[in-house]
C-alpha cells in the first residue's frame, strides 16, 4: 500500500453540509474529512446515512448547500474540468449501454476523456485481458452476466488512469471470481498511484482492502481510523463488522 | 446503437411512410369525390311523373352520384330506404313526394298566367287560365323533397347532397318553367334564343408565389402535413432515450466526464437530426417514384428542393428541441411515453395536420399560431402548394429555429438547476 501523509491532500472536506429541497433534515452535517493521494478510503454506513450524497458531491453530480470542497487542491466552481480529467466514477449501477458490445461501450466513455482511438484501444484490449474478458470485447453487453458487467463498468471508469477513483459497491453482486478479479485490478490501481473512495456494504472485504475507514451516520462521520485501530479500539471488536455495529447501532434504517 | 434496434428502426423509418401512405390513400378518395368515386343513393320516387324521372336521368347522369331505386327488382319504399340508411347499408336515401310533378307543374302555370295577365294588363281574357288557375291554387301546397342520412356522415357531405340536389331540381324547375312558357306563348321559335347552359361558369385558379400554375391534390396536401408529424413523432424516442439514460447509470457516468451537458445532447440530436432528414428522404421518394403504383398522383417537388430540405432540418431541429426539454423534464419512461405521444397528436390537431386552420374556431386559430407544427406545416404549404422560394418560408424558419433554441435553453437551465436540489 502507499505511504500515506503526504502534504496535498487528494480530497479535502470542510464543513460539507446538504440538505435537499422540500426536506427539513440535513443528509450531511458539517462532514469534514481529508484523504490523501494513495490512499484507499471505506465510506461505510448503514443506508441512507449520507455515502452517496456524499459521493455524489464529491463528483459534482450535485451541489453542497454549505461547506468547501477541494479535490487536488482544485474547487468545483472554478476548475470543474479539470476535476473532472482527474476523476472515474464507477457506480452501483451498470453504466452501460446494453446494445452496444463491450468494446463500442468502452470507446464510447473513453472518448469523452479526449483519449486518441489507437491508446483506447491499447487500453481496452489490456484491460479486457486482465480482467479476463478479452474474448468478449466484441459481444454486447445484454448477453452479458452481472460479474462481466461489473468488471466492464470498472473498466469503463478507469480507462483514462485517473487519478482519484469514486467507487460505489463495485461488488455488488458478483460471484467470489469476479469480485477476486475486481479487488486485484484495484489493487493494482492503487498500487500504480490511484487514490480511491470506496463505499460497500461488504465489511470484510472493506477490512482487507482499505487504508483507511470512515463510518458515517445520520450524516456525520462518527469515527475514522485504519481498519486495524478501529477494530483495535472497539470493545469487545474482532472485525470491522463488530466496530460497524458497535458505532451505529443495531437499529434497522428504512427511510422512505 | 439505433442500428442495432429493429423496433426503433421500425418506428423511425417504416412507420412514417405507412402513415403517409395510408393516409393520403384515405384522403385521396375525397379529393376525388366530385369526379372519382361514386356515391350510391337510394331513390324512392313516390311522384311517379315527369319530374321525378328528369330527376333520375339527372341523378345517372352525374358522374359522383349512382340511383338506385329497386332492391331485388322491387320499387324501393320510403320505410325500406330509411331503414337501409339507418343501418348503414347505404349513406343516403332521396324521397320524392308524391304529386310533385303536378304540383310543380300547377304552380308554373299560375305564375306564369299570372305574370302574363299582369304583362297584358288583363288584355287576355283567357277563360280557362282566369277560371282554373286560382281553383289549382288553392290546391297547391310546397313540396318537400325527405333526404335520409346515415348518421356517420359528415356535415360537408350533407350540405354538398343537399346542395346537389337542390341544383338538380332547380335546373328542371327552370327547364319545366321555359316549356311552359313555351307553351303558354304558342311558339318554339321564340324559346331558341333562351340557352340551355349556364350563364354564369366557375373557374378555379390555384394561385402560387411564383405565378406557376398548382394543381392541389391529395398527395401535395397530404405528404406535407404527414412527413411533419412523423418529424414530430421524433419526439418520443428521443425523449424516451434521455429518461432511459437518466434511469440507467450511462447519465451518471456521462455527467462526470469533462464533456458539457450541452455536448452530450448535441449528439444525440444530431443523431436525430439525421434520422429525420434520411426520414424526409424517404418519404420523398417514394411520393415521387412510388405513389404512382398505388394509384396515387405522383409528389410534384420542381425546384423546391433546397427549401423543402430547409424547412425538414427546420422542423427536425424544433422536434428534437421539444424532446431535449421533455426528456431533461420527465423522469420515468412510464411518463415520458404516453405524454409524448399524446402531445405531439394534440400539437398535430393545433397545427392544422388534421383540420386546416382556418376552419377552426377564432381561439384555436390563435393557438395555432403560436404552435410549432403549424409553422411547419406553413412552410411546407410554401413549398408544396404555393411555390414559395427561401424568403417566403424564413418567418416560419426563424420560428422553428427560435423555438429549438428557447427549448435546449430551458432544458439546460433546469438541468443546472436540478444539481442544486
Amino acid at each position: 500500500m502507499i505511504s500515506m501523509g503526504l502534504k496535498t491532500p487528494m480530497i479535502e472536506v470542510s464543513k460539507v453540509s446538504k440538505q435537499y429541497k422540500g426536506t427539513d433534515f440535513y443528509s450531511l452535517k458539517e462532514v469534514s474529512l481529508s484523504i490523501q493521494k494513495g490512499e484507499v478510503y471505506g465510506l461505510l454506513g448503514p443506508n441512507g446515512a449520507g455515502k452517496t450524497t456524499l459521493i455524489s458531491i464529491l463528483c459534482g453530480l450535485i451541489s453542497q448547500s454549505a461547506g468547501n470542497i477541494a479535490i487536488a487542491g482544485n474547487n468545483f466552481k472554478q476548475d470543474t474540468r479539470t476535476i473532472q480529467k482527474m476523476i472515474g466514477v464507477v457506480p452501483q449501477e451498470y453504466a452501460l449501454y446494453p446494445k452496444l458490445t463491450a468494446r463500442e461501450n468502452l470507446l464510447y466513455f473513453g472518448s469523452m476523456f479526449g483519449l486518441s482511438k489507437s491508446t483506447l484501444q491499447a487500453e481496452i484490449t489490456m484491460h479486457l485481458d486482465e480482467l479476463g474478458l478479452l474474448h468478449f470485447a466484441d459481444k454486447r453487453i445484454s448477453t452479458f452476466s452481472g460479474g462481466m458487467k461489473r468488471r466492464i463498468n470498472l473498466i469503463a471508469g478507469i480507462l483514462h488512469q485517473p487519478e482519484l477513483l469514486f467507487l460505489d459497491e463495485p461488488t455488488v453482486g458478483v460471484d467470489v471470481q469476479s469480485k477476486q478479479a475486481i479487488t486485484a485490478k484495484l489493487n493494482a490501481l492503487n498500487a500504480s498511484g490511484t487514490t480511491i473512495l470506496y463505499t460497500s456494504h461488504h465489511l470484510r472485504e472493506a477490512q482487507d482492502f482499505c487504508t483507511r475507514v470512515g463510518i458515517i451516520d445520520g450524516g456525520v462521520i462518527v469515527v475514522e481510523d485504519t481498519p486495524k485501530k478501529l477494530i483495535e479500539t472497539t470493545e469487545d471488536a474482532r472485525n470491522l463488522e463488530d466496530v460497524f455495529i458497535a458505532r451505529t447501532g443495531k437499529e434497522l434504517r428504512d427511510y422512505a | 446503437m439505433l442500428v442495432r434496434d429493429l423496433g426503433g428502426l421500425i418506428i423511425l423509418f417504416v412507420m412514417p411512410i405507412v402513415l403517409v401512405v395510408t393516409i393520403t390513400l384515405i384522403q385521396d378518395s375525397t379529393f376525388k369525390s366530385v369526379s372519382g368515386s361514386t356515391i350510391d343513393i337510394l331513390l324512392v320516387d313516390l311522384d311517379k311523373g315527369k319530374l321525378s324521372e328528369e330527376i333520375y336521368k339527372n341523378f345517372e347522369e352525374t358522374p359522383f352520384l349512382n340511383p338506385i331505386s329497386t332492391a331485388e327488382g322491387e320499387l324501393i319504399t320510403e320505410a325500406q330506404a330509411s331503414y337501409m340508411v339507418a343501418s348503414g347499408t347505404y349513406q343516403l336515401a332521396v324521397i320524392i313526394p308524391e304529386g310533385l310533378s303536378r304540383d310543380l307543374n300547377t304552380q308554373i302555370t299560375k305564375n306564369i298566367a299570372d305574370i302574363l295577365e299582369e304583362f297584358e294588363g288583363n288584355a287576355i281574357q283567357d277563360t280557362t287560365t282566369a277560371t282554373v288557375v286560382p281553383e289549382i291554387a288553392s290546391k297547391v301546397s310546397a313540396k318537400e323533397v325527405t333526404i335520409y342520412f346515415d348518421p356517420i356522415t359528415q356535415e360537408t357531405f350533407r350540405s354538398a347532397v343537399i346542395a346537389t340536389v337542390d341544383k338538380l331540381i332547380a335546373s328542371i324547375e327552370t327547364k319545366t318553367v321555359y316549356q311552359a312558357f313555351e307553351k303558354e306563348m304558342g311558339t318554339s321559335r321564340s324559346m331558341e334564343s333562351f340557352s340551355q347552359g349556364h350563364f354564369v361558369q366557375y373557374k378555379q385558379i390555384n394561385p402560387s408565389l411564383s405565378g406557376e400554375a398548382i394543381i392541389p391534390n391529395s398527395v401535395q396536401h397530404n405528404v406535407p402535413a404527414w412527413t411533419l408529424f412523423a418529424i414530430f413523432f421524433m419526439v418520443l424516442p428521443l425523449a424516451l432515450n434521455i429518461v432511459h439514460e437518466k434511469g440507467q447509470g450511462t447519465f451518471i457516468r456521462l455527467q462526470t466526464t469533462p464533456v458539457h451537458y450541452l455536448t452530450i445532447i448535441g449528439g444525440k440530436a444530431v443523431v436525430f437530426l439525421g434520422v429525420s432528414i434520411v426520414q424526409f428522404t424517404m418519404i420523398l421518394l417514394f411520393g415521387m417514384y412510388l405513389f404512382p403504383f398505388l394509384g396515387l398522383p405522383f409528389l410534384v417537388i420542381g425546384d423546391a428542393l433546397g427549401v423543402l430540405y430547409v424547412v425538414a432540418i427546420a422542423s427536425g431541429l424544433a422536434s428534437i428541441g421539444l424532446a431535449i426539454l421533455l426528456g431533461t423534464l420527465l423522469s420515468t419512461a412510464e411518463q415520458a411515453a404516453p405524454f409524448c405521444a399524446v402531445l405531439v397528436v394534440v400539437l398535430a390537431a393545433i397545427g392544422g395536420v388534421w383540420v386546416p386552420v382556418f376552419v377552426m374556431p377564432k381561439g384555436m386559430q390563435m393557438i395555432a399560431k403560436i404552435s410549432p407544427m403549424n409553422w411547419g406545416l406553413e412552410a411546407f404549404y410554401d413549398c408544396f402548394l404555393r411555390k414559395g422560394d427561401f424568403f417566403s418560408i424564413l418567418p416560419e424558419i426563424s420560428l422553428l429555429l427560435l423555438f429549438f433554441i428557447s427549448t435546449v435553453t430551458i432544458a439546460m437551465l433546469y438541468h443546472e438547476k436540478k444539481k442544486k436540489v
